[in-house]
Order: structure tokens, then sequence, then C-alpha cells
């Protein structure tokens, strides 16, 4: 790919990322957090690219700690976060049931 | 196995690309959060797929015992961590995936001898270097393995100085000789860069450092993007670090900060270390019947939780005690701090795992005028988000933080471990008031004390 389309996608990419958080409120900075942290884990795929092309072992190695660190940001990111905000899940679930019994008294 | 020809691999990339947005734009909101986040895992595992099929790949199963090891590692981690203990593990998440990208810009440096490529190599190794180095110390601040307090010694702005010029020097002479040794000696200044640069944030900072970090991170991967020549690196790591900066300050915003103080703060001298010897002044402290009185009397309860709530598993008894209360027909509400706990939002995250109902959550603006009229506010192992040396001590490391007004309450109880300072490392005048009184021990126990208390009224 060459420069200019690269750079065009780059633009293009820091302004949907201001826009897609812009607005979002202090309850969700953690989750938020913690999923953008996950998503960065897709540096897995250079990692994965970086160790097909290795010929020395020395090279090798490096690149399999580089594939091993890159899935646990990405494994790791992805379960963390799904666990948290499985909590505002229940929470909700919780919220309505409680209306629910506060309108049947 | 290169099934895939340029087209499909090109359309497979971007499909992950569009998932990723999808992913942060649910992760906005919340009721699509938790979908948002499964979208963003659905499109990692296209990316990681389409690699697969579309480069030609030796070492596959060296490769794939990698992927197995590093999931095996990360995902019971993960799954068993407690939640109080949330912050360390995104740090520590975050850490990993800057040195990840550090190491393949430099394995990529022997495959290119274009200037342009090793500008975008040198610039991931010091990103992702400082990233990786900062996000332990900030792992190693948050499980208290070191203090929590700014860390400054005489001349570290020169020290921080004469690493960033040496870096510089590094980064130019390896885009031009793509020398293998002096990019590990980049690295190596990046490491101590990143170390430098946490060092000196204090404690209560830390959480919005490690967003930056995040930010940070998602800047390396979409430099090592470039090197590959991988739009889908390029697309996620730009998306991660533009929304990761406004997260960032948005997170400063709502503690009431500048990014710049955060980090240059200590520099200037203007985040004072605050004191940790423990005062010796009279307090007023007070018996779990006397507390049950209070709240049982009461007709309005405003609970104020915090980090010491979460460490001493409290939640569920907090919950417990809001709903005897409840039972007694006393009006009881939970003051959420927007960074009550660790992290922002990490508190609404501890006591929804309580099932504390949604509606008994007040954010701080709509609490706030609500003090006036309550009759006793319960601080339950927070300290520096209802002191209010935020707002009358300009010298403060806290000055200038949105607090909630827990002053105003007709009585104040705090219940509380000791006399030690909070995170922030400051004291809080607001426990030698006329109207405070305070309860020591464990949240836990004290609340279950209080809690045993309330129903024998």
């Amino acid at each position: 790919m060459d420069g200019m389309s690269l750079l065009t996608i780059t633009v293009l990419a820091v302004f949907v990322g201001f826009e897609v958080v812009s607005k979002v409120s202090s309850t969700l900075h953690t989750p938020l957090m913690s999923g953008a942290n996950a998503i960065h884990g897709i540096i897995l795929v250079g990692a994965i690219i970086v160790a097909g092309q290795a010929a020395d072992p020395w090279v090798l190695a490096v690149a399999l700690l580089a594939v091993v660190l890159a899935t646990a940001n990405l494994v790791g990111g992805f379960v963390v976060t799904d666990r948290m905000l499985h909590m505002f899940h229940g929470r909700k679930d919780v919220a309505r049931s409680a209306s629910a019994k506060a309108e049947s008294k | 196995m290169t099934v895939l020809d340029p087209v499909w691999t090109a359309l497979l990339y971007l499909v992950a690309a569009v998932f990723f947005i999808l992913a942060l734009r649910g992760l906005s909101s919340p009721r699509t959060a938790r979908r948002g986040n499964l979208i963003g895992a659905l499109g990692a595992l296209i990316g990681v797929i389409t690699v697969f099929l579309s480069v030609r790949l030796d070492n596959i199963p060296w490769i794939l015992g990698s992927i197995a090891v590093g999931t095996v590692v990360a995902a019971p981690v993960a799954r068993g961590v407690k939640m109080t203990q949330m912050p360390q593990l995104v740090a520590i998440f975050n850490g990993v995936g800057g040195g990840a990208a550090a190491l393949v810009a430099l394995l990529e440096l022997g495959h290119t001898p274009d200037p342009w490529v090793r500008l975008a190599i040198v610039f991931t190794l010091l990103v992702g270097a400082v990233s990786f180095a900062g996000s332990g110390v900030t792992f190693a601040k948050l499980q208290e393995l070191m203090t929590t307090r700014p860390v400054v010694f005489p001349g570290l702005p020169v020290v921080m100085a004469a690493v960033l010029l040496a870096s510089v020097a590094a980064a130019v002479a390896v885009v031009f000789t793509g020398s293998v040794a002096l990019a590990v000696l980049l690295l190596v200044l990046g490491l101590a860069a990143g170390v430098l640069l946490v060092l000196p944030v204090g404690g209560a900072d830390v959480p919005i450092v490690i967003s930056l970090l995040n930010a940070f991170t998602g800047l390396a991967v979409a430099a090592s993007g470039v090197v590959l020549g991988n739009v889908l690196l390029v697309v996620a790591g730009t998306l991660v670090g533009a929304s990761g900066t406004i997260l960032t300050r948005a997170m400063a915003a709502a503690m009431g900060r500048s990014v710049a103080g955060i980090l240059f703060g200590a520099f200037r001298g203007g985040s004072t270390a605050g004191s940790t010897a423990v005062s010796e002044r009279p307090v007023r402290s007070s018996s779990p019947e006397d507390v049950a009185v209070l709240l049982g009397y009461a007709q309005r309860v405003i609970i104020v939780p915090g980090y010491g709530l979460a460490v001493a598993q409290g939640q569920h008894t907090a919950a417990e005690l809001a709903a005897a209360l409840e039972a007694r027909g006393i009006d009881v509400a939970f003051a959420i701090h927007p960074v009550a706990g660790r992290m922002p939002g990490h508190m609404n995250v501890l006591l929804a795992e309580a099932n504390v109902p949604y509606e008994s959550l007040k954010e701080m603006g709509e609490i706030n005028p609500e003090f006036k009229t309550a009759d006793v506010a319960l601080v339950v192992g927070a300290n520096d988000v209802v002191n209010p040396a935020a707002k009358t001590s300009s010298g403060s490391p806290i000055y200038g933080m949105p607090i909630l007004e827990v002053a105003e309450a007709r009585q104040v109880v705090f219940l509380k471990r000791s006399m030690r300072p909070g995170f922030a490392g400051i004291e809080n005048e607001l426990l030698y008031q006329p109207q405070t009184s305070l309860l020591f021990g464990d949240a836990k126990d004290s609340l279950a004390q209080v809690l045993g208390a309330v129903k024998a009224l």
C-alpha cells in the first residue's frame, strides 16, 4: 500500500476514533478503556507475520515472545472487559425486577 | 497458506476494522456495551484468521503454540481477578501489547532499507517501550508494590531530558544506519523514559496515566501497521490512539485535572507529596450501635462508597444495609464519585456486582445538591473524594478535583480502617469537624455490625 493511501486512512481513523467516544458517561470510562486496550491487542497479527517470516532461531524466539504478549493483551483484554460489562448487565435486570416490585406494591 | 488473494484479504481486514469501530461505539453506551465488546472480539478473530490464510507463514506450529500459551496465561487471570484489582490487570495487558509492538518493530528493522519505514520503526520501538515500562510502574503502584505517592528525586527533570535527547539521537541514527544494536539501545532508552514518566505521578492520578499509555500503545500499533503495510493494524491502532486520547482527557476532566499537570506537575513541584504521618489530633469515635441509631432514625441517608469498601469486599453488606434501612422507610441513595474506587466507573462496576439497584446509584452532579437535606452521610472507605481540601487548599495535590459535598449533611459518619490518609496521601479536615464521627475497622466488618444493630432497633 502506498504512503498516501495509508496517510488518508490514518487521518480518517483519527476522526472516527474521536467521534465514537466523544459522548461517553464517566460510568463507562473503565470498560471503554479496557475494551480499547483489548483492540490494540490486534498487534498479534503483526507478531504472527514476523514470526512466520523468521528464519533465524533468535528472531523466531523474539517473535514468538511478541506473539505470547500480544495474545495476552488481546484475549485477556476482551475477557476482562466482558466480565466488567456482565455486571452492568446483571444490574439492569436487578433494576428492572426492583422497579417491578415497587409497582406491584 | 495463501488461500486468500489480496482483494479478499483487504475485504476481510476492512470487515475487522469496521467491527472495531462498532465495538468502540457500542462500548460508549450502557445498553450496547457488552455486545460492543463481543463485536470487537469477533473483529479480532477475523483479523487473526485472515492473516493465517493470506500470508505465507513458516513456523506455524510454533505460532499456534505461542497463541495457546498466551491464552492459557491471560484468560484464567482475566476470569479470576478480583474486581478491585482490575485496574492493575488492564495496565498489564496494555503494557504487554506495547511490548509486543516494540518487538515486532525491532525484528522488522533488518527487512527494510527505506528510511520512512525505519522512521515508523523507531516510533513504534520508542512508544511501545514507554508504554511497556510505564504500565509496569503503574501496576506496581496500584498493586502497592511500591509507594503510591509521587516519586521525585533531585535532578529528575535533567535525567528525563537526557534520556529523551539520547532517544532522539539514537532514533535518528537508527533511521540512517538501520543498526540493530542502536535499535536495542533505543528500546532500553524507551524503557527508562517510561519508568521516569510514571514515577512522579501521584497514586490518585494513575488511572489517567493508564488511559494515556493505552493511547500510546494504540499509536505504536498503528505505526507497526505502517511498517508491515498492514491496514488493519493502522486502523485499529489509530482508533485506539484517538479514542484513548479523548478518553484520557475526559477522565482528567472528571477529576478536575489537566493531563499535562498530572505528567509534569511533580517536575514543577506543583504536586506536593502529602504527609504519611498519622495525625494525633482528637477525633470523635463511635460504636456500631451509635451509628445504627443515627441511621435508623434518619429520614434520608446517603452512602458514599470508596475503595476501602471494595477492598474489604463489603459491597454486598453495604447493599444489605441499604435494603434494611429502606425497609424502615428511610430514603437511601449511593453517591458515586466519578473516580470512586481506583478508576472512573470502577465503583459502579463493584456495586453492580453486589446487585445494588441502578436507581439508587447517583452520580456526583445529581447527588451533591441533596447532601443539604440528608440527615446522615455514611462514608465507607472513601477519603480523598470527600476531602474539602480539594476546594479550599490550593497547595493540595487534589486541589481542583470535584468532590462529594459530604460536609453539607447534618451528620457525617466515616467507616475507616485507620487514620491513615487516602490514596493521595493527604489529611482530611472533615474528620475533625464537630458533626463527624468515626467507626474504625474493616469496612465489611463495621458494616455487618451496623447492619446487625439496625436490625435490632
